[in-house]
């Protein structure tokens, strides 16, 4: 009973978070209910008992990468974003979209077979053994590809930065 | 009520190791300020606070009076949002960071509860704590933009960029502690340095990583913005830094926050560089007499704060200082008495011992030495600390690779 009523808070807070991320007019507010967002699905995950899953979200997501995008705000000293007409359009074709994927979000969810199994899953992920053993033997080549991405995208990132000095 | 009491004890227990660790640390955050105060103005030959109170033993508690009844003005133009929300973002975290501190092996046993010295026994303690870090950042960052004003901004801005860097270095120094005791658990990190305990002093973390642990002390005092790297707020050049548009209560917020951040420092380097509640003597029978070390420095200590105390001619002097004077003797006495008691004690007093000496080095650096420029604190954090601390994991893995085959 406790874990449920836990799980709706922190899917609501989850939900609302987005909402808000959206209806905000102002760059570092969307950004901080998007942290809101990414710390409310880590405490969803410590509530299904994978606390290592639970503190990376917090600091790769939660940490670095929203630190990344209010730092950027700053830097740019980002205004309040402004209203279009073709904004306007995206308000006007965005509702269908949202609903539909609403729609199919429900489907998947009633058609998977119950929660006992999602709850087996996830115990299997639980621990910080496990789930190193799972990277390293049976997606050791998904895993290293990834690194070879992010190196990449590293050095890009560092070409494109050093262009201006000849 | 009482079949309440039964129900919940797990639930009650914990709020009430939560309220009494919130004061402990509240009010050693406030002496810490006296600490601090003193021992810098001892350094540069000045007396350092001394009006209010024997000592200035009372100054903190005038301090915490002048910041709640300070006026508390809020600048124009702020985004009343965010700047109400940063110091409370920045308090709440530095706080939470303790609860995963544990500080005693042991767990007290009253009324056939076990309660232990620790507020939440997690099995990943560590990465607990780097995420709270992680998020620590945001207080400082919302501050300085939140306040609408040009030194605010650019000290928020500093500072994100220098926490950000630092974090890497500070993440990477400790993954060889976490390497050797195969675990993000504080406690089993603890265990496996008493694995010689026989050796004592030298048993420690301390040599196998010591350039872990050079790497984790310089990112540790960046990280809490500390002398030599407080470029956040640097006076000469940024006012105050992030905090400059905050009075009152809400400056007082920061402070906390800061100082709460460098006792969690200095608890995870005692903890996993310096064996933790481990004592520094070897544990053989030869050494056993150290296992009155708390009787002997409480003993003595009490009877010159009675004699201290009883000099001054103020009400606090005659009567508080002896008070607390015969309670240290008592304590110390009680100690020798029950050996129980006197066992018990060890590790906190081990580890509150670490701890007070690196709260003291941070002190000791703040009056030694000069701030770094904006250049030299980017290029040392990423082209020294970041690679020695990657090349000590390396080194380290290699190491464990190579005794691991021997066997």
């Amino acid at each position: 009973m406790t874990a449920l009523v836990i799980f709706f808070v922190l899917a609501a807070l989850a939900v609302l978070g987005a909402l808000n991320l959206i209806v905000q007019r102002h760059p570092i507010h969307s950004a901080l209910s998007l942290i809101v967002v990414m710390v409310a699905l880590a405490a969803l995950y410590l509530s299904m008992g994978a606390d290592f899953v639970a503190a990376v979200q917090i600091i790769v997501y939660g940490g670095a990468i929203m630190v990344l995008f209010v730092f950027v705000i700053m830097l740019l000293n980002a205004g309040v974003e402004e209203r279009t007409n073709a904004s306007k359009l995206a308000g006007i074709a965005g509702i269908p979209l949202a609903v539909a994927l609403l729609g199919f979000l429900a489907a998947a969810i009633a058609r998977s077979p119950g929660s006992p199994e999602a709850a087996s899953q996830t115990r299997a992920l639980a621990d910080t053994h496990s789930i190193s053993m799972m990277l390293f033997s049976n997606f050791v080549y998904p895993f290293e590809l990834t690194s070879f991405l992010i190196l990449i995208a590293i050095i890009g990132a560092l070409v494109l930065a050093q262009r201006e000095r000849p | 009520m009482s079949s309440f009491l039964t129900a919940n004890a797990a639930l009650i227990i914990t709020l009430v190791k939560i309220a009494l660790i919130l004061f402990i640390v509240l009010t050693v955050n406030a002496y810490l300020t006296w600490f601090e105060r003193k021992v810098v103005a001892h350094m540069q030959s000045r007396w350092g606070p001394h009006r209010v109170g024997p000592h200035g033993l009372l100054q903190p508690l005038a301090d915490g009076a002048k910041f709640l009844l300070k006026e508390d003005p809020t600048p124009a133009g702020v985004d009343k949002f965010t700047y109400f929300l940063a110091p409370l973002m920045a308090l709440a975290l530095s706080l939470t960071s303790i609860a995963i501190i544990p500080f005693g092996p042991q767990s007290l046993h009253i009324f056939g509860y076990e309660i232990k010295l620790q507020i939440a026994d997690i099995n990943i303690g560590i990465l607990a704590i780097y995420a709270i870090t992680a998020l620590s950042v945001y207080g400082v960052a919302l501050a300085g933009w939140s306040s609408n004003s040009k030194y605010p901004l650019l000290g928020g801005l500093r500072s994100s960029a220098q926490m950000i860097s630092y974090e890497l270095a500070l993440t990477m120094s400790v993954v060889g502690v976490l390497l050797m005791a195969g675990s993000f658990d504080l406690r089993a990190i603890v265990a496996q340095q008493a694995r010689h305990a026989q050796w004592g002093f030298f048993g420690w973390n301390l040599w196998p990583q010591i350039l872990g642990a050079c790497c984790f002390f310089i990112a540790a005092i960046a990280e809490t913005n500390r002398v030599p790297f407080d470029l956040p707020e640097a006076e000469s050049e940024l006012v105050a830094g992030f905090h400059t548009e905050y009075a009152s209560f809400k400056f007082a917020m920061f402070f906390i926050a800061e100082y709460t951040a460098m006792i969690t420092v200095a608890c995870l380097i005692a903890i996993m560089f310096l064996g933790g509640w481990l004592s520094p003597f070897p544990a053989t029978p030869f050494w056993n007499f150290t296992h009155y070390l708390p009787s002997v420095i409480l003993i003595p200590f009490g009877l010159w704060v009675i004699w201290d105390g009883i000099r001054y001619e103020t009400i606090f002097g005659r009567l508080v200082l002896p008070g607390i004077g015969t309670a240290m003797i008592a304590i110390g006495a009680a100690l020798i008495v029950f050996p129980a008691a006197n066992e018990f004690i060890q590790g906190p007093f081990w580890l509150l011992s670490k701890i007070l000496f690196f709260l003291f080095v941070y002190v000791w650096l703040r009056g030694t030495l000069p701030r770094f420029r904006y250049d030299q604190l980017m290029s040392f954090g990423w082209k020294l600390l970041l690679p020695v601390s990657i090349a000590n994991v390396v080194i380290t893995a290699f190491i464990m690779l190579l005794l691991r085959s021997g066997k």
